[in-house]
C-alpha cells in the first residue's frame, strides 16, 4: 500500500511538472524543433533580454502586479478588520459575498467588468476608457478576496486580549492597530500580498477583456503570439516566469512554516502551565 | 484608606439581552486589596472589564476619583490590567513590553530606562531584558505582565485571575509576591479569582459574587465567620448547613434540640439556616455529646481526616485530626461559638448537605424533630453538590 502511494505521488508530480520541464529544456535547445535536441545554448535568453517588445510588456505586467497587489492588500486588510469586528451572522453573510468572485468563472468576471467599464465610459463620455486604470481596477477586484481570506484567520487566531492590553496601556484604537495588531496579522498580510502578486502577474482571462491598446500585459501579448508559430525565446520567458512564481510560492511557504512554529511555541508554554494545574 | 477611589453605582450589564450584572453597588478604597470572588459566570470578570473600560455599562455609573468615567475609553483611564493569559506582545522583548505604555505616554528614553529597570527589580527579572517573551516560563511571563501594567504607575491595578495558569507551588510564591508588591507600592489592587483560599489569603476586602449579584462584602474573617447566606457559607470553605428555628435571641433550635448561640435580632420562631464549620466540631464519646451519629465514610486529607457522620439521616462533614473508624458511633459537642445563624434566602436548601458524599443517598427524615413542621422541603434536584 505504501509503495503504491509513493508510485502514485510520483506519477502525479510527473503530470504536474513534465510540461514545465519540457519547456525549460526547450528553452536551452539550440535547435528550433522541440522534438529534436540539438545542443545546449543560452542564446534564447540573450535574445529575450535584447527584445524590445517583450521586455516592456513584462515591465507592464510587473507594474500592474505590484500596484494591484499593494492596493488589494491595503483594502483587503481593512475589509478583514471590518468583517472581524462584525457579529457572527453578518460576518458569515459578508464572507459569502466576498468569496463569490473566487468561484465565479473568470470569463464571466472579465466580461462583466468590460461591460461595466464600457457603461462608465459612455456615461462619462470617455472614448477609450480601457487601459492601465481599468486593468488595475480589475486586478484589484479579483485579488481582494485572496487578501481577505488570508488576513481574516490571523485576526481570529489572535489573542483578543492583545488589543485590550494595548488600549489599557494608553493606545488609541489606531495606535493599537499599528503597534500591536499589525505585527500579529503580518504573516497573513504578506501571504495575501504574495498571492495577489502571482495571481495578477499571470492573469490572462480577465485582463484580456479590460486591457486597452496603449497598455498591454505580457500574458495578453503572448496569447497574440500563439496565433503565429512560437519563437523559442518565448520558452525562455516562460521558464523565467515559472521560476519567479515558484520562488514566490516557496517564500510564502517558508514564512508560513516560521509563523506556525512561533505560535506553536507560545501555545506550548501556556498549555504546559495549564496542564500542571489540572493534574 | 478611607477615600473612595472607585465607585460603582447601580451598574447593570447586559450581553445579548441577558443580565451578566444586575445591580452592582460597590466602592473601593484607595490602597486596598479587594478581591472579586465567585464561580465562573458570576460576573466578576465583567465587573473588572467595566472598570478597565473594555466594555461599557448598560445602566449605572462608574466613578474613578469621583469623576464619572462610564463612557471614557480604556486609554484615558488611570487603571492598568494584568490579563489571565498575560497578553504580552509577542513581537517585543521583555524590555520593550514593559516600556510599551511609557513609550505611548512619550516619556524620555532616560526616564523609560529608569522605570523599566525599577520594574524589573520589583518583579525580580533583572537580566531578562532582551529575552523574547515566548521563551519565558509561565511564571516569568506573569511577572512581565505585572511589570508592564505597573510601569505606567496606575492608580488601580486590575488583575484577572492572574495566577490561573500557574502550577500550585508557583501560585503560592506569586501570591506572596503580589501582596508584597501591593504593600510596597501602595497601589489599589482589584483581583478577580474563583479560588477562595487565594481570596482569603491576600485580600483586605472580599466581594463574593454569584449570578450577577454581590452576595457579601467584608474582610476575609467576616466572610468566613459570618457568611450572609448558604451560598457564601458553602463557597467559602466547607459548611454543614441545617434548617433551624430561632426560638429567642441567642437561642436556636435544630434537630429537636435547643442550642445557645451568638446571634440575635431575628424574629421569634423565625426559620433560619444554621452553619456549622466542619473544623469547629468537637468529637466526644457517643453518650457525652449533644448529638450522636454513625461514621459512614473516612477520607485522609493529609493534615486532617474528612469524616462523614450520619445524624438521623442528615449527613455532616467533620474535619478531625483523630482517626475515627467507619461505622463508629460518636457524639459531638457544639459551643455557642461554633454555631452561626443566617436568614433564609433563595439559596437555602441548595448547599451544605453532605448526603451525596456516601454511596447510599438518604432523604432528610427526622420525625422526632420539632422543627420538622416549619421545614421547607429540600429541593433535591437543585442540590448543587460536586
Amino acid at each position: 500500500m505504501r509503495r503504491f502511494n509513493r508510485i502514485f505521488t510520483i506519477i502525479v508530480l510527473i503530470f504536474l511538472y513534465v510540461p514545465m520541464i519540457v519547456l525549460a529544456v526547450a528553452s536551452f535547445n539550440s535547435g528550433n524543433d522541440i522534438a529534436v535536441l540539438k545542443g545546449f545554448t543560452l542564446s534564447r535568453y540573450s535574445e529575450l533580454f535584447r527584445d524590445g517588445v517583450l521586455l516592456p510588456l513584462l515591465g507592464n505586467s510587473l507594474i500592474v502586479a505590484v500596484l494591484s497587489s499593494l492596493s488589494a492588500t491595503l483594502l483587503g486588510t481593512m475589509a478583514a478588520l471590518g468583517i472581524h469586528a462584525m457579529g457572527k451572522q453578518l460576518r458569515q453573510l459578508t464572507l459569502a459575498v466576498t468569496n463569490i468572485p473566487l468561484t465565479n468563472p473568470e470569463i464571466v468576471t472579465g466580461v462583466s467588468l468590460a461591460l461595466l467599464f464600457a457603461f462608465i465610459g459612455q456615461t462619462l463620455k470617455i472614448n477609450s476608457i480601457l487601459g492601465f486604470f481599468t486593468l488595475l481596477i480589475a486586478h484589484v477586484t479579483f485579488n481582494l478576496p485572496y487578501v481577505i481570506l488570508s488576513v481574516l484567520p490571523k485576526l481570529t487566531q489572535m489573542d483578543r486580549d492583545l488589543r485590550d492590553a494595548a488600549l489599557d496601556l494608553g493606545c488609541t484604537p489606531i495606535q493599537a492597530f499599528f503597534k500591536v495588531i499589525l505585527y500579529e496579522i503580518m504573516p497573513g498580510v504578506i501571504s495575501g500580498a504574495l498571492m495577489s502578486f502571482t495571481m495578477s502577474l499571470d492573469d490572462f482571462v480577465i485582463s484580456y477583456f479590460v486591457y486597452g491598446p496603449n497598455f498591454i500585459t505580457l500574458p495578453v501579448e503572448i496569447y497574440n503570439y500563439t496565433k503565429k508559430p512560437l519563437h523559442p525565446k518565448i520558452y525562455a520567458l516562460f521558464t523565467l516566469l515559472f521560476i519567479t512564481i515558484l520562488m514566490v510560492m516557496v517564500l510564502m511557504n517558508l514564512l508560513q512554516a516560521r509563523d506556525e512554529k512561533r505560535t506553536n511555541q507560545a501555545r506550548r508554554i501556556f498549555s504546559a502551565g495549564r496542564r500542571r494545574v489540572t493534574t | 484608606m478611607s477615600k473612595h477611589l472607585i465607585d460603582l453605582v447601580g451598574v447593570r450589564k447586559t450581553f445579548d439581552g441577558e443580565d451578566a450584572l444586575k445591580n452592582i453597588n460597590l466602592y473601593i478604597r484607595d490602597g486596598e486589596f479587594l478581591t472579586l470572588l465567585g464561580p465562573s459566570g458570576c460576573g466578576k470578570t465583567t465587573t473588572l472589564r467595566l472598570i478597565a473600560g473594555f466594555i461599557l455599562p448598560t445602566e449605572g455609573k462608574i466613578l474613578i476619583d469621583g469623576q464619572d468615567v462610564s463612557n471614557v475609553p480604556p486609554y484615558k483611564r488611570r487603571v492598568n490590567t494584568v490579563f489571565q493569559k498575560y497578553a504580552l506582545f509577542p513581537h517585543l522583548d521583555v524590555y520593550d513590553n514593559i516600556a510599551f505604555g511609557l513609550r505611548i505616554a512619550k516619556l524620555s528614553e532616560d526616564e523609560i530606562d529608569a522605570r523599566v529597570n525599577e520594574m524589573l527589580e520589583i518583579v525580580s527579572l533583572k537580566g531578562f531584558e532582551n529575552r523574547r517573551t515566548t521563551t519565558l516560563s509561565g511564571g516569568q511571563q506573569q511577572r512581565v505582565a505585572i511589570a508592564r501594567a505597573l510601569a505606567n504607575r496606575p492608580g488601580v491595578l486590575l488583575l484577572d485571575e492572574p495566577l490561573g495558569a500557574l502550577d500550585l507551588r508557583l501560585r503560592k510564591d506569586m501570591q506572596n509576591e503580589l501582596k508584597r508588591i501591593q504593600q510596597q507600592l501602595g497601589i489599589t489592587f482589584i483581583y478577580v479569582t474563583h479560588d477562595q483560599e487565594e481570596a482569603l489569603t491576600m485580600s483586605d476586602t472580599v466581594v463574593v459574587m454569584d449570578r450577577g449579584h454581590i452576595q457579601q462584602i467584608g474582610t476575609p474573617e467576616d466572610i468566613y465567620n459570618e457568611p450572609k447566606n448558604a451560598f457564601v457559607a458553602d463557597f467559602i470553605g466547607e459548611s454543614n448547613i441545617l434548617d433551624g428555628v430561632m426560638r429567642d435571641d441567642y437561642l436556636v433550635e435544630f434537630f429537636g434540640r435547643k442550642f445557645k448561640c451568638m446571634d440575635k435580632g431575628f424574629g421569634k420562631n423565625e426559620p433560619v439556616d444554621v452553619v456549622i464549620r466542619p473544623e469547629d466540631i468537637d468529637i466526644v464519646p457517643a453518650d457525652a455529646g449533644h448529638l450522636s451519629g454513625t461514621v459512614t465514610s473516612v477520607t485522609f486529607k493529609g493534615v486532617h481526616y474528612d469524616i462523614i457522620v450520619d445524624f438521623k439521616g442528615f449527613k455532616w462533614l467533620i474535619q478531625t485530626t483523630d482517626h475515627q473508624p467507619e461505622g463508629a458511633h460518636i457524639g459531638i459537642k457544639l459551643t455557642p461559638d461554633d454555631i452561626h445563624v443566617m436568614k433564609k434566602t433563595e439559596y437555602s436548601g441548595m448547599y451544605g448537605d453532605y448526603s451525596s458524599y456516601s454511596a447510599e443517598y438518604d432523604e432528610i427524615n427526622d420525625p422526632d424533630a420539632v422543627i420538622g413542621e416549619e421545614d421547607e422541603a429540600l429541593p433535591q434536584e437543585e442540590r448543587d453538590e460536586e
